[in-house]
């Protein structure tokens, strides 16, 4: 656990007022406030950051106690008696064979202060946690294959001890994300309960590229059916088809199968295409014979 | 909509130790709705995250209502644009 400059932090000085330390605050404040910065991590952890160490430097005690310890703060008894009474409060998540997630609220509250804080001053933030009636939003990320995202099914979450089970459309797209009214922190004083938000990290496949609902692959093709015609196998997301191959087929020449691709979202009965693209082969390790063959080849069509 | 998913504004702003005048304000420029039933003034649910967000720029950082519409326009444009970057990062990956 390393010392946590909060006057660097703030970028002030060590013998700077209060006045100076609130100033200080509320630029940056005002630079990283999680409701000024969506979906941005860094921010808000900045802004935590920001808190801790306004929490700190705000308050005369804990300043004075801080400004004392300085970095040698581990060889402080408050120091001590902390440790041993925080690893009787270590928090845990989840469990029962869920997937668990460890749900983060983008509210601009001081939770989850850093380790240093808490050796040092024992138990979480507290002073200036917000006032909120209406519950936290949790945000959660929920990973997915190709495949999953090739039906509508549904999968059982663990958020904060309780399961809930939610219904993942077909065709959902990388990066969106979804609203589960309700389940996130619960309100005060009879306040609604915050959402859930649920993002889909549609993870990408070796075999295909997606756009949309459509899907792109390669397929090898070898000389002699590409250039006589024929039958061959391709891979779909869902199985193997047998597809006709067009005679004089040219390298790169792309082939569509409708109807092959993913689900269109959140419209039943519609699928995207499934797009081939020819990667002919043109045969190594001739024999003589082929190669006579194709010198006569050669000829005829000069 | 029936009056559960209301919030009377006097019960919201004694909670959140507001003045009446902000929630007004805010409704004036168009920020948030609220609703009048039986010459009692509530706020849907539906307006509470978007509210307390506002109230959060105003309480945390000083800013007013003014300060507060033109975020709030700004927000909106971020995540319309981080929106489009995302379609737009999906459809590059298929020319990977």
């Amino acid at each position: 656990m390393a010392f946590i400059d909060y006057y660097e932090i703030l970028g002030i000085s060590k013998t700077a007022t209060e006045k100076e330390i609130k100033a200080a605050y509320r630029k940056l404040a005002r630079k990283y406030h999680p409701d000024l910065n969506p979906n941005d991590e860094q921010a808000h952890k900045k802004f935590q950051q920001l808190n801790e160490a306004n929490e700190v430097l705000s308050d005369p005690d804990k300043r004075k106690k801080y400004d004392q310890y300085g970095e040698h703060w581990q060889h402080g008894e408050a120091y001590e008696q902390a440790r041993q009474q925080q690893s009787r409060q270590q928090r845990s998540y989840g469990g029962g064979g869920h997937q668990a997630f460890d749900f983060e609220g983008f509210s601009s509250g001081g939770e989850d202060f850093s380790d240093f804080f808490q050796s040092m001053f024992g138990g979480g933030g507290g002073g200036r946690r917000q006032a909120k009636y209406r519950g936290q939003d949790y945000n959660a990320e929920l990973q997915l294959s190709l495949k999953d995202v090739s039906e509508t099914h549904k999968q059982t979450l663990t958020v904060n001890g309780k399961n809930i089970r939610i219904t993942i459309p077909a065709g959902v797209e990388n990066g969106q994300t979804i609203k589960i009214a309700g389940h996130g922190g619960p309100g005060a004083n009879g306040g609604p309960g915050g959402d859930l938000y649920i993002k889909f990290l549609v993870a990408d496949d070796a075999r295909f590229k997606r756009k949309g609902a459509d899907l792109y692959a390669t397929t090898k093709l070898d000389l002699y059916t590409a250039v006589l015609g024929g039958e061959i196998t391709a891979e779909t997301l869902t199985g193997k088809v047998k597809v006709k191959v067009k005679p004089e087929t040219q390298n790169g020449a792309k082939v569509k199968l409708k109807g092959k691709g993913l689900p269109v979202y959140k419209k039943e009965g519609e699928f995207g295409d499934l797009f081939i693209t020819y990667d002919i082969e043109l045969p190594t390790n001739l024999t003589d014979k082929q190669k006579q063959l194709f010198e006569e080849l050669a000829k005829s069509s000069a | 909509m029936s009056t559960k998913h209301l919030i009377t504004t006097t019960d919201f702003c004694v909670y959140h130790h507001l003045e009446h005048s902000f929630i007004a304000d805010l409704q004036e420029a168009g920020l948030i709705e609220i609703k009048i039933v039986n010459n009692t003034t509530y706020i849907p649910e539906t307006e509470l995250q978007k509210l307390e967000r506002m109230i959060r720029l105003h309480t945390d950082l000083d800013i007013n209502v003014a300060g507060i519409e033109a975020i709030t326009h700004l927000l909106q444009r971020i995540e319309d644009i981080q929106e489009e970057i995302r379609l737009l990062k999906n459809s590059l990956k298929a020319y990977e």
